[in-house]
C-alpha cells in the first residue's frame, strides 16, 4: 500500500495537515487566532479580481522559475544560483531598454528586445555556474551562491553608479523608464496578459521537454547515473550546460518580466527571493512538471495573502515563508518515513 | 590613519569575525563528520533572533546565548533526523531549513524590532589589556570574542591532539574502516552535527547581544552570513585553524572596504561592502581546481620543472573534503 | 588460538550463503578457504569478524569459549583481525594517526609514545615504515603490513587474509608469506581466504574448500591441484557441442599495448581479433581483465602501443570515437554503470537508440520495448522502473540495449546470477546478433564452463600477465583452473593459438 499512488498521497496529505497543525501552534503560541490568520489569508489573496490578479503577478516569475529549475533539477544539479541569474535577466533588460529611450523603434519590438536580452543574460550567468562546476571542480551551489552575491553587488554598483536616478541615488532603485515599455495590462489590473502566457507556455514547454523529447530523456539520463549515461553515450558535462542554459535562460526571462511588467525599473531586490521559493515548489511537487503551475499558484496566493497580515493582525507578512517552508519541511521528512516503512516491509 | 585608529580598526575586525568562527567552527565540526548543515543561514538569523528575544524579556544575557546554543543544536537534531535516520538528501533538508528558520526568525521576530535591549559590552583583561598593542588588539573585547578565541583553539585541539577527535576524522573519511575500528558511526554523526549546530547557534547571539546588537528583522543585514560561512569552511579546508584565518580575511576585507570608502569615491559603499563576496568564489575556485580533471592533464603536458612548481602550488591551495561527506552509512 | 566454526547459517533472503558449516581450526595453524566466487566465503569471514551475525543456532567457540561478537571491535577484543582486500585504513592520514585510530587509551593522544611503538614494531616484523609520511603513499602491500602491524599491536590472535595476493608485487608476497610464516611459532591462527592455488598450496597447512555456501572438503598436505580444482568447480564438466568460429577480418587489434592502474600492469600485449569470434576472458577478480576490456571500449588509455578497430587507429581516442565505429560495452555493476535507476525499460531502449528527430514516438518505443522485451525474454513492462527488476531481468534488459552499428561487443560477466536456461538463451541471442552484424565480442566471465564452451579463444589473466590465446577447444576446466591460479604457466610461446 506505501508503494501506491493511494499510499502516496496519504503521506503527503499527512504532512499537509502536520504543517498546517506546526504553524497553528507558531500561531497560539503568539497569541494570534490561527483561523483568523488563515481566513484573511485567503480573503487577501482571491478575495477579490484585484487581489487575485496581485497573485498572478507573483505567479509568473515563480512559474517561470520552477519551470527552468524542473530541467536543472532533472540534470541532478542544484542550481542555487537561479537568483542570481533573474537579476541578470532584469539587469539585460533595463540594459536594452535603456538603450532605446527616445528611439523610433516601436516600444513592442523593444519590450521584446529587453526580454530576449534578459533571457540571453540570465542563460550567461548560470552557464558560469555551470562552467565553474565542470571546469572549476566547483560545486554548483556554492558557485551559485557566490555568482548570487556578485549578481547583488553588480545590481547595486548600477543602482548606485552609471544607472543611478537623477540627483540622488537611493535603494529605490533607478530611474522608472517610460511607460510605453511597459506591458500592456488588462484593464486596470496589474497582471499582463502576455507574462502569465509566457510563463504558462514555459512550463508547457518544459513540461514537453522532459516527458516527449530525447533531449529531456538524455537530460534526466545524465540527473540520475552521470555513469551510466556516459556509457550509453550521452555527452554528459555538455547535457549539464544545457540544462545550466535553459534554466537560466527561463530565470533570466522572469527577471525582464520583473522589469517590463512589473517594476519597470531595476530595484536592489529585483529577484524577491522567487529563486529560491522556486526551489521549494520543485521540492514539493518532487520534480513533476504537470504539478508546477497549481502548486505554485498556491505559494504565490500565500504571498499575496499574507501582505495584508501586519495591518490587519498585527502579523508579520514572513508567515506566508514559514507556512511554505513548514509544508515542504514536512513533505521531505513524511517521505522518508514512507520509503524507510517500504525498506522494511 | 594613526596607529590608534588603526588598532580599534583592527580589533574590531576579530570582533566582527566572532560569529563567523563560531558558525564555521560547527560547520567544520559537522561536515568532518560527514554532514552538511546546509540549514546555517537560516538558524544564524532564528538564533539572532531568538537570543535577543530571550535576553530582552529576561534580561539576561547568558539566558540568550543559551537559547542560541539551544536552537541551533534542535535544527542541526533535524538535519541529522533526517539526513542520517531517513536518508533524506542533506542538501535538501538544510535549504529548506534555511528557508524557513530565516523566515520564523522574521515572523516570530516582530515584537522585538527595534527596541533597546541588553548587549555586551567591553570586558578588557586586567594586565594583558595594557601591552601594547597586543593589548588592545586582543585583550580589550567582549566576553564572546575571547570565546571565540577559545572555540578555535578547542576544535583545533578536539581535532588533531585527542583520540575521539582522530575518530571523527576517520568517522568522515572512511566510515566503514572508522566503524571496524569501533566507532558508532551513525550515533557519531547525531553527536557532532548535534554539537556543530550548538556552535552555528552561538553565532546568532554574538550578532544580537553584540557586534550588530538588537534585532531589525529583515534590515538586520544578517541575511547571507550563513552562506558565507559555508564558502570559508571549505576555504578552510575542514581545519579549524585555516577556517579561522578564512573568517577574520574576510572581516579583514570588509573593515578595508569602510576604510577604502573615502578614498574610492567614485565606487558606490554599498559595492565596497559586498566585495569580498565575490572574492569568496574566487578563492573557492582555487581552492577546488586542483581536483580538476583537465588540470591534471594540463599538468602533465607541461615542462618538468613548471609542472614541479604548479602541482606544489595546487596541492598547497587544494583542500579535499571529508571523503564520506554526505553519503550515509550502512554497516554491509 | 584455537578456533572453532559450529554449524553456522547464513540466509540472505531465499538463498543460503553459508549452509551448516562445521569447521575446526588448531592454533598457530594456516588455514586455507578454497572456493570459486559466491561460494560463500566472504561471508563466512564476515561473520566470522563480526561485520554480521550468522542466524541462530550457530557457534563460534574461541579456545574452547563460546564468543557473540555483535561487531567487527569486539572481534578484535576477543582476539580476531581481519585483513580486507581494499585495506580498510585512512589514506590522506598520516602512518601514525592511521595507526593511532581506534587505539584505546587517555583522551588526549601522546603521539610520542606511539611512535616509539610504531618503530619498536615496525623493526620487530622488519617493516620499513616512516610514521610520518602517508598512507596514500603506500603500495597496496605495504598497506597490508601496516594494517598487519595495527592488528599485532591491538592484540589480535587470529588474522583472517581476504584475497591478500592481489594487486601486490612478488616481492611483498614474498614478505608477507614471511611474516605469516612467523605466526604459527606465536601461536598465531591465520586463515588465509583466496582462489590462488599456487599461493594456498604454498602456504597452508590445510585447506578447506566451499562451494555454493557449503563445506564440500577438507585436505591436508601433500596437496593435489586436480582434486581441488574439481571440488571447487563441482561435478565433472562435460562440454556440450561446440561451434566453431567462421571467422572474417580482423576487428580490434592490439600492437604493443602496456596498461596500467593502481593495482597491476599489463606490458606489451599483442592480440588480433576477428569478426564472428568470441574471446573469452579467465582470471581472478582484478588480475587485468576488467583493465584490458575498458581499454578496449576506450574507457582506459593505454599508457603506450596502438589500438585499430577495423584498421582504424583509436589509439588515445574518446570512448564516443570507439562507440561511433561500433563498439558497445556493458559493465558488470548493473545499477552503478550500466542502467539508470529512476527510468523505465522504455526510456532505456529509447536511450539506446538513434534519436529520430526532436520528439519521441511514442508508439514507436512501445512496440521496440514490447519487442525487446520478449525477444531478449525479460519479465516487466516498458513501463517497469529498472531498480524493480530482479537481478537477472536487469542482466537481459542491459543485453537488449545493445546499440547499431555493432562491431564489437564487450562484456562483463554477461551471465552472472542466471539460471542455466536462461544463460543458454542469451547466448544464442548474442551469437545470433553478433553474426548479423559481423561482429566479435569479447566478455569476463569467473565461469570456467561457460568460458569454455561458448569462447573461440581464451586469454587467461594473472596478476597481469596474459596468456597467448588458447584455443577453447584444445582445453579444459582443470588446465584452466591451474592458470587462473597462476600454476602452470608456460614459458612465453609454450601455448600456440
Amino acid at each position: 500500500m506505501l508503494k501506491t499512488k493511494a499510499g502516496r498521497f496519504i503521506f503527503q496529505l499527512a504532512a499537509f495537515l502536520l504543517a498546517m497543525g506546526f504553524v497553528s501552534l507558531i500561531l497560539l503560541a503568539t497569541g494570534a487566532s490561527p483561523l483568523e490568520a488563515y481566513k484573511n489569508m485567503l480573503a487577501g489573496s482571491v478575495g477579490s479580481m484585484r487581489k487575485f490578479a496581485e497573485v498572478l503577478v507573483s505567479f509568473v516569475p515563480l512559474l517561470l522559475v520552477t519551470a527552468g529549475l524542473l530541467i536543472t533539477f532533472s540534470a541532478g544539479l542544484w542550481n542555487i544560483g537561479v537568483e542570481g541569474q533573474i537579476v541578470l535577466g532584469a539587469i539585460g533588460s533595463v540594459w536594452v531598454l535603456r538603450q532605446f529611450v527616445d528611439s523610433a523603434m516601436p516600444p513592442a519590438m523593444v519590450i521584446l528586445l529587453s526580454i530576449l536580452s534578459g533571457m540571453v543574460f540570465g542563460a550567461v550567468w548560470a552557464s558560469l555556474a555551470g562552467m565553474l562546476k565542470t571546469f572549476g571542480g566547483v560545486n554548483e551551489i556554492f558557485g551559485g551562491l557566490g555568482l548570487n552575491f556578485v549578481s547583488t553587488a553588480l545590481t547595486l554598483y548600477l543602482i548606485f553608479g552609471p544607472w543611478k536616478r537623477e540627483g540622488v541615488a537611493s535603494m529605490s532603485g533607478t530611474e522608472p523608464l517610460p511607460d510605453v515599455f511597459s506591458l500592456p495590462q488588462i484593464s486596470d489590473l496589474r497582471i499582463s496578459p502576455y507574462a502569465l502566457a509566457m510563463a504558462l507556455v514555459a512550463v508547457a514547454i518544459v513540461y514537453f521537454i522532459l516527458q516527449g523529447t530525447y533531449f529531456g530523456l538524455k537530460i534526466k539520463a545524465v540527473g540520475r547515473n552521470i555513469r551510466a549515461a556516459y556509457l550509453l553515450g550521452i555527452p554528459t558535462w555538455q547535457y549539464s550546460l544545457y540544462s545550466f542554459l535553459i534554466c537560466g535562460a527561463l530565470a533570466g526571462v522572469a527577471g525582464a518580466l520583473q522589469v517590463t511588467a512589473v517594476y519597470h525599473r531595476l530595484i536592489p531586490s529585483i529577484s524577491s527571493g522567487y529563486g529560491y521559493l522556486g526551489l521549494m515548489v520543485a521540492m514539493l511537487v518532487n520534480y513533476q512538471a504537470v504539478w508546477a503551475a497549481p502548486v505554485a499558484l498556491f505559494f504565490a496566493a500565500l504571498n499575496i495573502g499574507s501582505i495584508q497580515l501586519p495591518i490587519l493582525m498585527k502579523l508579520d507578512s514572513s508567515l506566508s515563508g514559514v507556512l511554505q517552508g513548514v509544508l515542504v519541511l514536512f513533505v521531505l521528512l513524511t517521505e522518508g518515513v514512507r520509503q524507510r516503512f517500504v525498506k522494511k516491509a | 590613519m594613526n596607529q590608534e585608529t588603526l588598532l580599534v580598526g583592527l580589533a574590531g575586525v576579530f570582533a566582527a569575525a566572532a560569529p563567523i568562527i563560531f558558525a564555521v567552527m560547527g560547520e567544520t565540526l559537522s561536515e568532518r563528520a560527514g554532514v552538511i548543515n546546509l540549514s546555517m543561514n537560516g538558524t544564524i538569523l532564528l538564533t539572532a533572533m531568538s537570543g535577543f528575544a530571550v535576553a530582552y524579556t529576561t534580561n539576561s544575557l547568558i539566558l540568550g546565548f543559551l537559547a542560541g546554543l539551544l536552537i541551533g543544536a534542535l535544527v542541526a537534531l533535524v538535519v541529522a533526523f533526517a539526513s542520517i535516520t531517513l536518508k533524506q538528501s542533506q542538501v535538501a533538508i538544510g535549504f529548506v531549513l534555511a528557508l524557513t528558520c530565516r523566515d520564523l526568525a522574521y515572523f516570530l521576530g516582530s515584537p522585538f524590532m527595534g527596541v533597546n535591549g541588553p548587549r555586551l559590552q567591553a570586558a578588557p583583561i586586567p594586565g594583558l589589556s595594557a601591552i601594547p598593542v597586543l593589548g588592545p588588539l586582543f585583550f580589550r573585547q567582549e566576553v564572546i570574542t575571547y570565546v571565540s578565541f577559545f572555540a578555535i583553539f578547542i576544535a583545533w585541539l578536539w581535532l588533531y591532539r585527542t583520540r575521539p577527535g582522530l575518530m571523527l576524522q576517520g568517522i568522515g573519511e572512511k566510515p566503514a574502516a572508522a566503524y571496524v575500528r569501533g566507532a558508532n558511526v551513525n550515533l557519531m554523526r547525531y553527536v557532532y552535527t548535534v554539537i556543530g549546530g550548538a556552535f552555528i547557534g552561538l553565532a546568532g547571539p554574538a550578532y544580537s547581544l553584540g557586534v550588530r546588537a538588537g534585532w531589525m528583522g529583515t534590515i538586520s543585514g544578517l541575511d547571507g552570513i550563513g552562506w558565507i560561512a559555508l564558502s570559508i569552511t571549505i576555504f578552510g579546508g575542514w581545519n579549524p585553524v585555516r577556517a579561522a584565518f578564512g573568517a577574520y580575511l574576510f572581516a579583514f576585507l570588509q573593515w578595508l572596504g569602510l576604510v577604502l570608502q573615502p578614498v574610492l569615491t567614485q565606487v558606490p559603499s554599498q559595492v565596497l561592502q559586498v566585495a569580498p563576496f565575490p572574492l569568496m568564489i574566487l578563492t573557492l575556485l582555487l581552492v577546488n581546481i586542483g581536483n580538476a580533471e583537465w588540470v591534471e592533464r594540463t599538468l602533465a603536458a607541461m615542462p618538468e620543472s613548471a609542472r614541479k612548481f604548479t602541482a606544489k602550488l595546487l596541492r598547497a591551495m587544494r583542500a579535499s573534503p571529508p571523503a564520506a561527506l554526505g553519503v550515509p552509512f550502512e554497516r554491509d | 588460538m584455537n578456533v572453532e566454526l559450529k554449524n553456522i547459517h547464513k540466509r540472505f533472503g531465499k538463498t543460503y550463503a553459508n549452509k551448516g558449516i562445521n569447521l575446526s581450526i588448531p592454533s598457530g595453524a594456516i588455514q586455507g578457504i578454497l572456493g570459486e566466487n559466491g561460494a560463500g566465503k566472504s561471508t563466512l569471514m564476515k561473520i566470522l569478524s563480526g561485520f554480521i551475525q550468522a542466524d541462530s543456532g550457530g557457534e563460534i567457540v574461541l579456545d574452547g569459549k563460546p564468543v557473540v561478537m555483535q561487531s567487527p571491535a569486539d572481534a578484535i577484543r576477543f582476539g580476531v583481525g581481519m585483513l580486507h582486500q581494499d585495506p580498510l585504513d585512512f589514506p590522506p592520514m598520516k602512518l601514525l594517526d592511521n595507526f593511532l585510530l581506534g587505539m584505546p587509551g587517555k583522551l588526549f593522544l601522546n603521539r610520542k609514545e606511539a611512535a616509539q611503538d610504531f618503530n619498536r614494531l615496525a623493526n620487530e616484523y622488519g617493516f620499513n615504515f616512516d610514521p610520518e609520511s602517508y598512507v596514500d603513499s603506500l603500495t597496496v602491500g605495504e598497506r597490508q603490513q601496516l594494517e598487519i602491524m595495527r592488528l599485532l599491536f591491538l592484540g589480535a590472535r587470529v588474522f583472517i587474509f581476504d584475497e591478500p595476493t592481489t594487486g601486490i608485487s612478488a616481492a611483498q608476497k614474498t614478505k608477507l608469506f614471511d611474516t605469516l610464516q612467523s605466526f604459527p611459532k606465536q601461536a598465531i591462527t591465520t586463515i588465509f581466504v583466496s582462489h590462488k592455488l599456487e599461493d594456498v598450496e604454498r602456504l597452508c597447512d590445510r585447506v578447506a574448500v566451499l562451494r555454493a555456501g557449503e563445506l564440500v572438503g577438507e585436505f591436508t598436505p601433500p596437496y593435489e591441484t586436480k582434486k581441488f580444482v574439481s571440488t571447487m568447480f563441482g561435478k565433472e564438466i562435460t562440454l556440450g557441442e561446440r561451434q566453431p568460429a567462421k571467422t572474417g577480418d580482423v576487428v580490434l587489434s592490439l600492437k604493443n599495448v602496456f596498461l596500467e592502474d593502481t593495482r597491476v600492469r599489463i606490458d606489451g600485449l599483442n592480440v588480433n581479433i576477428r569478426a564472428g569470434e568470441v574471446i573469452g576472458l579467465a582470471g581472478l577478480e582484478g588480475s587485468g581483465q576488467g583493465m584490458f576490456i575498458r581499454a578496449c571500449a576506450g574507457l582506459v588509455r593505454p599508457v603506450g602501443g596502438k589500438i585499430f578497430l577495423k584498421g582504424k587507429n583509436l589509439t588515445g581516442k574518446s570512448y564516443y570515437a570507439f562507440k561511433r565505429e561500433g563498439v558497445n560495452f556493458l559493465p558488470a555493476a548493473r545499477l552503478e554503470e550500466g542502467l539508470l535507476p529512476g527510468l523505465s525499460l522504455l526510456d532505456h531502449f529509447i536511450l539506446a537508440e538513434k534519436p529520430r528527430g526532436v520528439f519521441i514516438d511514442k508508439a514507436y518505443g512501445q512496440r521496440l520495448a514490447e519487442e525487446r522485451i520478449k525477444s531478449f525474454n525479460i519479465r516487466g513492462t516498458p513501463a517497469s522502473m529498472v531498480e524493480s527488476l530482479s537481478g537477472g531481468n536487469q542482466q537481459r534488459a542491459e543485453l537488449a540495449l545493445l546499440q547499431t552499428p555493432l562491431s564489437l561487443v564487450l562484456l562483463e560477466h554477461p551471465t552472472r546470477g542466471l539460471d542455466i536456461e536462461s544463460m543458454i538463451y542469451i547466448w544464442s541471442k548474442l551469437k545470433d546478433r553478433c553474426k548479423q552484424d559481423g561482429a566479435a565480442l569479447i566478455f569476463i566471465s569467473s565461469d570456467l564452463e561457460e568460458l569454455l564452451q561458448y569462447s573461440d579463444r581464451l586469454l587467461v589473466f594473472f596478476s597481469g600477465k596474459v596468456s597467448e590465446p588458447i584455443d577453447a577447444s584444445g582445453t579444459n576446466v582443470e588446465q584452466l583452473g591451474q592458470l587462473i591460479g597462476g600454476k602452470g604457466w608456460p614459458q612465453k610461446g609454450d601455448i600456440h593459438a
